[in-house]
Order: C-alpha cells, then sequence, then structure tokens
C-alpha cells in the first residue's frame, strides 16, 4: 500500500533537514537555553540558600543581642546593688566616724571643763588664801595694838618654831 | 504508563472513529427510504457537478503530492527533481505535468502522484528527491522552529539570569518538562548529552502536528503522518539508542542472566525487541496522526456525501459535521502534543535502558 511505504526522496529531504535541525538547534538554541536555564536555577538555589544564612545569621545576632541585653541588665543591678552597698557602707562609716568625733569631742569637753574647773578652784583658792591673810593681817594688826600680846605672840611663834625644827631634825 | 497512555490515545481515537461510522451508517439507513422518492433528483444533480468519492478525496489528503493544493483548480507547483541513470538529474516545475494529464522529459504522473517513466517499457530506476509537498511543509515547519528557538536562545543570551520573557514564557515550561519529567527520570544522571536531541524531536513532531492541523496553504501537510518521516525519526531514535548502550546493554541483549539453554530463544526475542522499538514509534506517529486527518476529512466528507444524496441534505448534515469536526480538531490539538510527547518519552526510556549502569538482576 502507498501509504506504509515510504517515498525515498521524502526520506532523503527528512534525513538532511532533521539533521541540520538538529545541528543548529543544539548549537545555537538547546545548548544556550539549557546553560541560561541552568544557571539562573542554579542562582535561584543559591540566592534562597543565601537568604536562610542570612535569616538564620540574624537569628543567631538577636539572640546574641538579647544575652548582650540580658548581660547588660544583670550588669546594671549588680553595680546598683553594689553603689547601694557603697553607699551604705559610707553612710555607716561616717555615721561611725561623727560619732566618735562626737565623743571625742565630748571627752575633750569634758577635760576642758573639769581643768577650767580646777583652774577656777586654784584660783578660789588662791583668792581665798589671799582674803585670809588680809583678814588674817587686819586680825593680826587689830591684836597686836597691845605690846604683851605681841610678845605672847613671839612667844608662841618661837615655840612653835622650835617645835616645828626639831620635827624637821 | 507511556505505553498505557499512547494506547489510551489509541482507543480514543478508534473509539470516536467508531462512533462516526455508526452514525454514518445509521443515518445512510434511515435516509436510503426517503431518497426513493428524489432518487431522480439528486440523480440530476449528479450529473451536473462533478462526482465525488470521498475515501479517494481523503487519501489524496493525506498522501504526499507535487504540488499544493490550494483551492478549486488552483495550485502551488513545487519542483521535480528526478534522477536516473540514462537522463541523469533532471529539475523542472511541476506544472509541466499538468495534473497529470501531461508527459515533461519522458516522465509522467501516475494516479498515485508518483512520477514514473511515460514509456512503460523503459525500467531504468528513478530516484524521485522532488520537493514535494510534504517536503515543502516540513521546510516550513523547521524554519518556524529555528526561527522561535533562536530567537528565545537570543533573549536567553541577553537577560541572563533574569526571568523569562514573551514567547520564551511559552517554551520554558515545555523545556523543563522535558528535562525533569521525561530526560532525567527516564535516563538518569547521564541525561544532558540528550537533551538536544529529545528537544528536537518533541519540538519537531510537535510543530509539525499542529501546522498540519492548519487546514489551509502552509499548514494542512500530513507530514508526521507520513511513513517516511517517522521512519527516519525512529531511526535517529534507533542509531543514538544502540550507539549510547553500554556494555550491561549489549550484555542484556547477548548474553542475559538466563540459562543458557534458553538463548535459543531469548537472543533472537531481544533482538527483534532492539529492531522493535523503533518500529512501533515510527508506526505510532504514523498511525496516530494520519488517523486524526483521515477522521476529520471524513467528517467533512459527511456533507458532501449527504450533499449527492440531496442538497437539503447535505445542509441539515453540515452543522453536525463542523461540530464534530471542531470536536476532533480539538482532540487532535491534544493528540499533537501527546504523540509528541509520546515519542519523546519512549525515546528516553530507550536511551535510559541502554545507558543503564547496573547489572540486570532481575529479568523481564
Amino acid at each position: 500500500m502507498e501509504l506504509v511505504t515510504p517515498a525515498i526522496g521524502l526520506v532523503f529531504w527528512m534525513l538532511v533537514t532533521f539533521s541540520l535541525l538538529l545541528f543548529i538547534l543544539k548549537k545555537f538554541a538547546w545548548k544556550p537555553i539549557l546553560s541560561s536555564m541552568k544557571e539562573r536555577e542554579e542562582t535561584i538555589e543559591k540566592s534562597l540558600q543565601e537568604a536562610a544564612n542570612a535569616r538564620a545569621e540574624m537569628q543567631k545576632l538577636n539572640q546574641q543581642n538579647e544575652s548582650l541585653l540580658a548581660e547588660a541588665r544583670a550588669e546594671r543591678e549588680n553595680i546598683l546593688k553594689e553603689a547601694r552597698e557603697i553607699k551604705e557602707m559610707i553612710v555607716g562609716e561616717a555615721k561611725k566616724t561623727a560619732e566618735e568625733e562626737a565623743k571625742r569631742m565630748i571627752e575633750r569637753a569634758n577635760e576642758e571643763i573639769s581643768r577650767q574647773k580646777n583652774a577656777a578652784m586654784d584660783d578660789l583658792k588662791k583668792e581665798v588664801a589671799h582674803f585670809s591673810m588680809q583678814i588674817a593681817q587686819k586680825l593680826v594688826e587689830k591684836e597686836l595694838e597691845n605690846n604683851d600680846a605681841q610678845k605672847a605672840l613671839i612667844a608662841t611663834q618661837l615655840s612653835q618654831l622650835d617645835k616645828q625644827q626639831t620635827a624637821s631634825a | 504508563m507511556p505505553y498505557f497512555s499512547a494506547l489510551f490515545s489509541i482507543g480514543r481515537l478508534q473509539k470516536n472513529f467508531l462512533l462516526v461510522l455508526f452514525y454514518a451508517f445509521s443515518a445512510l439507513a434511515v435516509h436510503a427510504s426517503d431518497s426513493h422518492g428524489e432518487a431522480k433528483n439528486a440523480h440530476e444533480d449528479a450529473h451536473s457537478e462533478q462526482k465525488m468519492d470521498p475515501g479517494k478525496m481523503i487519501l489524496e489528503h493525506i498522501s504526499d503530492a507535487h504540488d499544493w493544493h490550494l483551492w478549486g483548480h488552483t495550485s502551488i507547483p513545487l519542483p521535480v527533481i528526478v534522477y536516473t541513470k540514462s537522463q541523469g538529474l533532471s529539475v523542472f516545475s511541476s506544472s509541466h505535468f499538468n495534473h497529470g494529464h501531461d508527459a515533461y522529459l519522458g516522465f509522467r504522473l501516475n494516479e498515485k502522484n508518483q512520477v514514473i517513466w511515460e514509456n512503460e517499457a523503459i525500467t531504468d530506476p528513478i530516484y524521485d528527491l522532488s520537493i514535494t509537498k510534504n517536503v515543502l511543509a516540513m521546510f516550513l515547519a523547521v524554519f518556524l522552529l529555528l526561527f522561535i528557538m533562536l530567537s528565545i536562545a537570543k533573549t536567553y543570551a541577553k537577560r541572563s539570569g533574569k526571568a523569562p520573557k514573551g514567547i520564551a514564557n511559552l517554551i520554558e515550561p515545555l523545556i523543563i518538562f522535558l528535562r525533569d519529567e521525561v530526560a532525567k527520570s527516564s535516563i538518569g544522571p547521564k541525561y544532558e548529552r540528550f537533551m538536544p536531541l529529545l528537544l528536537s524531536i518533541f519540538f519537531f513532531i510537535f510543530v509539525n502536528n499542529l501546522m498540519g492541523l492548519i487546514p489551509i496553504f502552509p499548514g494542512g501537510a500530513n507530514v508526521t503522518g507520513n511513513i517516511a518521516v517517522t521512519m527516519v525519526l525512529a531511526l535517529v531514535v534507533f542509531i543514538t539508542v544502540n550507539f549510547s548502550g553500554n556494555k550491561y546493554y549489549w550484555k542484556h541483549i547477548f548474553a542475559p542472566d538466563v540459562p543458557k539453554a534458553m538463548y535459543i530463544i531469548i537472543v533472537p526475542i531481544e533482538i527483534l525487541g532492539v529492531i522493535l522499538k523503533p518500529f512501533v514509534l515510527m508506526l505510532r506517529l504514523f498511525a496516530n496522526i494520519t488517523a486524526g486527518h483521515i477522521i476529520i476529512l471524513g467528517f467533512f466528507s459527511l456533507i458532501f456525501i449527504f450533499g449527492a444524496m440531496s442538497t437539503g441534505l447535505g445542509y441539515a448534515v453540515s452543522p453536525l459535521s463542523v461540530a464534530f469536526t471542531l470536536f476532533m480538531s480539538f482532540l487532535e490539538l491534544l493528540v499533537a502534543f501527546l504523540q509528541a510527547f509520546v515519542f519523546t518519552l519512549l525515546t528516553a526510556i530507550y536511551i535510559g535502558m541502554a545507558v543503564e549502569e547496573h547489572h540486570h538482576a532481575e529479568h523481564h
């Protein structure tokens, strides 16, 4: 049957055409198309990979930031605590010093007071002695207005002196 | 799966074809009684018009020709190139034959449109290398294919790394589909070497199938439904498969893992299989595309068959005919893709079998 008998001319032209088609398409169409498609696919894959990497990096950074922040917060707490402690210490110390100072001042004041008192007492004693002397002088002057009395007194005094000398010897 | 889809498409065509035949016969049976009264009338019509032979018309449409029929008595004459030992190479226009009525340089056309000697006593063989309708249609399809693919390649070079644009958007999914679903899955890691062949085969068949569906000039030729074309395609597949076959492929054929006594049966079967695979490829494409053309032409012929009985009947049948033809044309669009796909897929599977690296422990 004619329909299933291949015609030699068509076989010839088909061979020629298809070989040329295969050659031209392979060299000028399929190779550039396939290679650029592959290239594009690789680029896309790489970009996706890079994006995922960047995301992971970001997450890591975030985590780091958070831990840094937490650390900083803890540090601040520490510092504040320390500052409070130092403040308390300083205040305490100051109080103690002040107390000691006060005590010392009081002591000094007491000492001064006692010293002043003593000095006053001494002065008073001197004054009293002076007054006594004056009184005694006046009394003696009055007593010694007559000779008898003077003689009696000298006698007593001399005897007294004697006694004293013997006692000291 | 590929066998299944191929069988499915054939089965579907056959089913539709049977439906058509059933419809045609039942219609004829119904109208046979009616047409008695109009028989005389119809007879007169037949006298005035040229008698129509649908079988001859269909066969003329699906076979090759030395001129490209456009309409009525208008056709494009094509160059005739014949080589004979006695006359050497002769190149002349097919218009010299005057549609088979005249002889030229001692040649004439027979009723099958073949160039033969005018003097039938000469037995010198004629090598007819004419640019026939199918050759020209194939050239046009190839030019179209080259134009599309080369311009796409240019846009790829220009826009490297960017998204595809324009017609590349249409072609790229097909290329990716063929690469990932056909080549990669059937051939395996060595698929890249065979991509150009697979793509060329696919797009050649696809474009020619589609061009064949266009009813007017640049289309309409039955290129992929021509046994010579499918034979060359199958030959290319046969050569590729057997030249890329590795030692496991040949061992599987000549020294399969069966008892030596079985070789006498198995080896011839395997050798037959090597030839049969491309042979089936050739027949499948040829049969599917030719069948599609025949069915569509058959539907159109119905109009004229009924028109020959009575003009009114012809008009009455024509909407149905057109509807069926439209439906078939849509189906043929699917078949155009499917057959190109099946041919490519089977080629990839055969190549995959030939380049497979491991030992065949299991037999099939």
